[in-house]
């Protein structure tokens, strides 16, 4: 009987402990749960998820895979390689139906005049390290030199 | 101890349920009687259907199967946006009764979305031409190589490209010219980007264009705008018993993301309604400057030419037939004409909606085909979903990440009616026993 309880009680903590952990943990690779102050890529990843949510979720998905000849998926390649051309996406869009990984997709991207250096930092960071990707932080440093070769 | 144990495992149980979340809230859909029906088992999903109607696979992995038609004598025609064998146009044939097609051909050398047997020809489009194939007596084509090109130099710009057509019973041809733009904007989907006055797009797109079905080479200067003010259509068909043309407009985008201030995220997925129109020449259904608000039942004003979400205009814009739900997407509208389906649905409206993409954050929807009675030329009865089932499940639904979206619809001269899906490139076959 007792053992019953104390197993209970064991599992019963275990789930209460690690709750917060499963949740976050899908995007979280700092590995520290326990730290109070978060590391500057949490702090990136979690700006980053609401510049996402709020401009580009209705296009992209909630799953970054958007939608198949209308939106273009943001996984591969074309989001984890040279950052210099995503931040130029970002700021003026991209009008010309060209193919992304030989693909054709209806919808324009409209451009973003107004986004700010760490919003654009923030959101491609949760990008590249999103939805499968894997890729280096973005920093407002490369968003600074970027917009310099604009 | 026995007692303790059974008690311990049911609190694991509800620990268990209570941590699944509450993603799986499906969303309402009209009452309808339906019952599951697998189909054949070489498909990956099963459709469901109104008792007595059946399915089957009738040829799959054709790739991008866009519209479907049928010759007298039983062809199967269907358009390809993308090439099989080299080709973009399908035949195919059920030999042995079986609903299963076993004879396929491939020829067509233009990518498309539209296909119609008419009078003896098969009428097949690109995105910036139409063209014909003259049939023989048995329904299959004289020359597979040579079409006649009725039509040309459409605009296509990427963006609603798709040239989708009907015909009448007095040698004219309607085409869709869809706008390659969402709302007109100074720049396509930007926020916040004020709409274009007059949108000089209305000139060359957004409407129906009507040809000659029976004259070469024609170009914009022979044919006449038959309606305008029609973001893009890719479902249309020609009512016999009106003696009419029924479209279906893919309702304009992005409420939210473009007026954030004005619309929320729910509004934006609830607006504006999917709707049916029914055109007479010199029609005007009011894009971009209006759009149709399906729960206050308005014709409102555009946030891109000054409308807030409560502004009504477009006096001069005619009233949808239908109102369906926002961002479906239609893609095919078929008036049923044959007798082997119940008296219910004798000249009433099949629908084939692709499915949105522009409902997220809140779920997706769509990827059904539906039906609406019509008595008198009208609709005499609430819509309802026919054949469900495409997506493969209510969380590919939610998700947008269909399995198969419906495209194509056509009824066969045994009074079936088929099904394409783009995705894949499956078509069903639904018959009624």
């Amino acid at each position: 009987m007792k053992i019953y309880l104390a197993l209970f009680v064991c599992i019963q903590i275990f789930i209460l402990i690690n709750i917060p952990v499963l949740s976050s943990a899908q995007t979280d690779r700092s590995g520290n749960h326990c730290a109070v102050q978060k590391s500057p890529f949490r702090v990136s990843m979690d700006s980053g998820k609401v510049v996402y949510s709020n401009q580009c979720l209705s296009c992209h998905q909630a799953n970054g895979l958007g939608i198949s000849g209308i939106n273009p998926p943001l996984n591969g390649k074309g989001v984890t390689g040279d950052k210099t051309k995503l931040i130029g996406v970002i700021i003026k869009g991209q009008d010309t139906h060209e193919e992304i990984n030989g693909k054709i997709y209806q919808n324009s991207m409209p451009a973003n005049p107004s986004i700010t250096d760490q919003e654009i930092a923030d959101v491609l960071t949760f990008i590249r390290n999103s939805f499968g990707n894997k890729a280096s932080s973005v920093k407002v440093t490369d968003v600074k030199s970027a917009r310099k070769k604009m | 101890m026995k007692q303790v144990s059974r008690s311990l495992f049911y609190i694991f149980l509800l620990i268990a349920f209570t941590c699944q979340g509450s993603d799986a809230i499906l969303p309402i859909r009209p009452d309808t009687n339906r019952i599951s029906k697998l189909s054949e088992p070489k498909t990956d999903v099963s459709l469901t259907l109104p008792a007595r109607f059946t399915t089957t696979v009738f040829a799959e992995g054709l790739g991008k199967a866009r519209h479907i038609t049928v010759s007298p004598s039983g062809y199967v025609y269907v358009k390809l946006a993308s090439s099989k064998n080299g080709k973009t146009i399908v035949r195919l044939k059920d030999k042995n009764g079986d609903g299963v097609s076993d004879e396929e051909i491939d020829f067509g050398t233009f990518k498309g979305t539209g296909i119609k047997v008419k009078n003896g020809y098969l009428y097949a489009s690109s995105d910036e031409e139409v063209y014909r194939f003259k049939l023989n007596a048995d329904g299959t084509v004289v020359n597979a190589e040579k079409p006649e090109k009725i039509i040309t130099g459409l605009i296509s710009r990427g963006e609603h490209e798709a040239k989708a057509f009907t015909l009448d019973n007095n040698g004219n041809i309607y085409v869709n010219i869809g706008a390659f733009s969402n709302s007109c904007q100074i720049e396509d989907r930007k926020t916040g980007s004020m709409g274009r006055k007059p949108c000089p797009i209305l000139d060359s797109a957004a409407g129906i264009w009507k040809f000659r079905s029976d004259k070469l080479n024609q170009t914009y200067a022979n044919g006449t705008r038959y309606a305008t003010g029609l973001r893009n259509v890719v479902g249309l068909d020609w009512n016999t018993s009106t003696n009419t043309l029924f479209v279906m407009q893919h309702g304009r985008d992005q409420l939210h993301s473009i007026f954030p201030a004005m619309y929320t995220d729910k509004d934006n997925a609830e607006l504006p309604a999917e709707c049916m129109y029914e055109l007479h020449q010199g029609d005007n259904a009011g894009w971009p400057y209006i759009y149709y608000d399906p729960k206050q039942h308005k014709k409102m004003l555009a946030p891109e030419y000054g409308g807030d979400g409560k502004k009504t205009a477009g006096t001069d814009a005619i009233d949808p037939v239908v109102a369906f739900p926002a961002h479906l997407a239609p893609n095919a509208l078929l008036f049923y004409t044959g007798t082997q389906f119940p008296e219910k649905y004798r000249n009433g409206a099949f629908i084939a909606f692709h499915g949105s993409w522009n409902r997220a954050p809140e779920p997706q929807e769509g990827f059904y085909v539906a039906f609406v009675p019509f008595k008198n030329g009208k609709p005499s009865g609430k819509w309802e979903i026919f054949a469900d089932g495409f997506s493969g499940g209510p969380k590919n639904t939610a998700s947008g990440g269909a399995l198969h979206r419906p495209c194509g619809l056509a009824e066969g001269p045994d009074g079936s009616i088929y099904v394409t899906d783009d995705v894949k490139g499956t078509v069903w076959k639904i018959s009624y026993k």
